[in-house]
C-alpha cells in the first residue's frame, strides 16, 4: 500500500497510536525498509518509556494531607474542606471540618441580600443611589467606600440593563447593591459584602421571603444574586456573573 | 458534593502527576492542583461540564497554569526546583537518578506551550484530539508543536544545543 510521502508526522502519529489499521501497517512495511525513520521511531518510544519512568511512580503516592489541610486554611469552607477530606481520607471526617461561623455568614448573607432587594426594588424614582450613565464614578466610588476591587458585571447580553447601584449597611460595614431590569421591568439585584472573614468559593442557593438567591463568596466579597423571576433564570444570570468575574 | 468527588477521586494521580512534571515543583505542582480542584469544584456545581469529566479537568488546569505563567511573564522558562538544582551538573548515563534529574531540567528549557503538548501525549497518554479540546488549539497544531517538542527534548538531552545553566560533566 502506498502511503505518499512520509512526513515526520506520521511516525508520530504511529508512535502516538492515532493511525487506523492499514495506515499504521504501511508505516510498518516502511520502517523496514528505512532505518533513519524506524530510528526516530524507537527513540519516540523510549523518550515516552523516559517520561513514565520519572514520573509514573506519583501515581502510587498517596496524596499528601497538605492538600486538605490547606483548603481548609485557606478557605474555609467546610463543604470544600469536606470534599477534600473525603477525597484524600475517606469520607466521614469531612463534618468535623465544620465552621460554625461560616455557617452563620452563609445565612446572613443572603438574608441582607433579599432585604435590600425587598426594600429598593419597589422604587420608581428612586431605585438606585448612581446611575448606570455614571459607571465609571460608580465603580470607583464603590471600590473606595468597600475597600475591595468592585466590578460590574455587564448583564445585556442576556436580557437585562443595568440600572445602576447604590451603597448600603452591611452589618455595620459598607456593602453594595447593583440593580438590572429587562424589558417587561423585572428586576434584579446583585448584592456585595465585604462582611467575609474567610475566602469561601462555594456557590449556593436559598430562597428568602420569596426571593430566590443564589450566593458565593470570591476571596474579599461576598455575592448574592436575587431576584422572584424563575430559579432557572437566576440561576443563567448568576452563571454569567460568576464567568466575568472568573474569567 | 459526594458525586464530585466520587468522579475526580480516580483523576487525581493523574492531575498529580501532569502538574508534578509540568512545573517541575512539588509543591507548586500541588498548589495547581488544589486550585484546580477547587475551580473544577464551582464549575461543576455551577453546570454540569460540557466535556468529559477527564479532559474538562485538565483543561482547568491548563487554563490556571497559562494564567500563573502570564503573571510571571518575566520568566520564559519555569524555575528548577531546588531538589534538582543540586544536581545541575549532571555526568551522563551515570545512574538512573541523574538520568531522571537530566530529563527534568532539560523538560524545564522547553517553552511551556511544547512542554504541555508532549506531557498530555507522552506521559498521560492522550489522543491528539483530547489534546486539542484540552487546549483549545487545531489538530494540527498539537501535532506539529508535538514534533517540535520530541526533537527539542532529544537534541537536549543529547547535550545539543544550549542547555542554560545546566553542565554536562564529561
Amino acid at each position: 500500500m502506498s502511503i505518499g510521502p512520509l512526513r515526520e508526522e506520521d511516525l508520530h502519529a504511529y508512535a502516538d497510536c492515532e493511525l487506523d489499521s492499514a495506515r499504521a501497517a504501511a508505516i510498518e512495511d516502511v520502517l523496514t525498509r528505512d532505518s533513519t525513520a524506524a530510528s526516530l521511531v524507537d527513540n519516540l518510544r523510549a523518550q515516552k518509556a523516559m517520561l513514565h519512568a520519572a514520573y509514573d511512580g506519583i501515581l502510587n503516592e498517596p496524596v499528601p494531607h497538605r492538600l486538605a489541610r490547606r483548603v481548609h486554611a485557606k478557605s474555609g469552607s467546610w463543604q470544600y474542606a469536606a470534599i477534600v477530606a473525603s477525597l484524600v481520607i475517606g469520607t466521614g471526617i469531612g463534618w468535623m471540618l465544620r465552621d460554625a461561623r461560616d455557617e452563620q455568614q452563609r445565612v446572613v448573607l443572603p438574608r441582607h441580600a433579599a432585604a435590600a432587594h425587598a426594600v429598593f426594588t419597589p422604587e420608581v424614582r428612586h431605585a438606585v443611589e448612581v446611575k448606570a450613565a455614571e459607571e465609571a464614578h460608580l465603580v470607583r466610588w464603590l471600590s473606595k467606600r468597600l475597600g475591595a476591587r468592585v466590578r460590574v458585571p455587564q448583564l445585556n447580553a442576556l436580557g437585562y440593563e443595568l440600572l445602576g447601584g447604590r451603597l448600603v449597611p452591611e452589618a455595620g460595614r459598607p456593602g453594595a447593591q447593583f440593580m438590572y431590569q429587562d424589558s417587561a421591568g423585572r428586576r434584579i439585584t446583585l448584592y456585595l459584602s465585604t462582611d467575609v472573614t474567610n475566602r469561601d468559593t462555594a456557590f449556593r442557593y436559598t430562597r428568602e421571603n420569596g426571593l430566590h438567591v443564589f450566593y458565593w463568596i470570591d476571596r474579599e466579597l461576598g455575592y448574592a444574586l436575587s431576584g422572584d423571576i424563575d430559579k432557572a433564570e437566576i440561576l443563567r444570570v448568576a452563571r454569567a456573573v460568576y464567568e466575568q468575574l472568573n474569567p | 458534593m459526594s458525586r464530585f468527588a466520587d468522579l475526580v477521586h480516580g483523576h487525581l494521580p493523574h492531575l498529580r502527576r501532569y502538574a508534578r512534571a509540568l512545573t517541575g515543583d512539588v509543591a507548586r505542582a500541588d498548589d495547581l492542583v488544589q486550585d484546580t480542584l477547587e475551580r473544577a469544584w464551582i464549575k461543576f456545581h455551577l453546570w454540569q461540564p460540557m466535556l468529559a469529566l477527564r479532559p474538562w479537568l485538565f483543561a482547568i488546569m491548563h487554563n490556571l497554569f497559562v494564567n500563573q505563567i502570564r503573571a510571571n511573564a518575566r520568566r520564559e522558562h519555569m524555575p528548577i526546583g531546588e531538589d534538582q538544582s543540586a544536581n545541575l551538573a549532571v555526568r551522563p548515563n551515570q545512574s538512573d537518578l541523574l538520568e531522571v534529574n537530566d530529563l527534568i531540567a532539560c523538560l524545564a528549557l522547553l517553552p511551556f506551550e511544547q512542554r504541555e503538548v508532549l506531557l498530555l501525549v507522552s506521559l498521560e497518554d492522550m489522543s491528539y484530539s483530547e489534546v486539542s479540546e484540552i487546549l483549545g488549539i487545531p489538530v494540527g497544531t498539537v501535532t506539529s508543536r508535538l514534533a517540535r517538542a520530541r526533537t527539542r527534548l532529544r537534541a537536549l538531552l543529547d547535550g545539543e544545543g544550549e542547555k542554560g545553566s545546566l553542565k554536562v560533566i564529561k
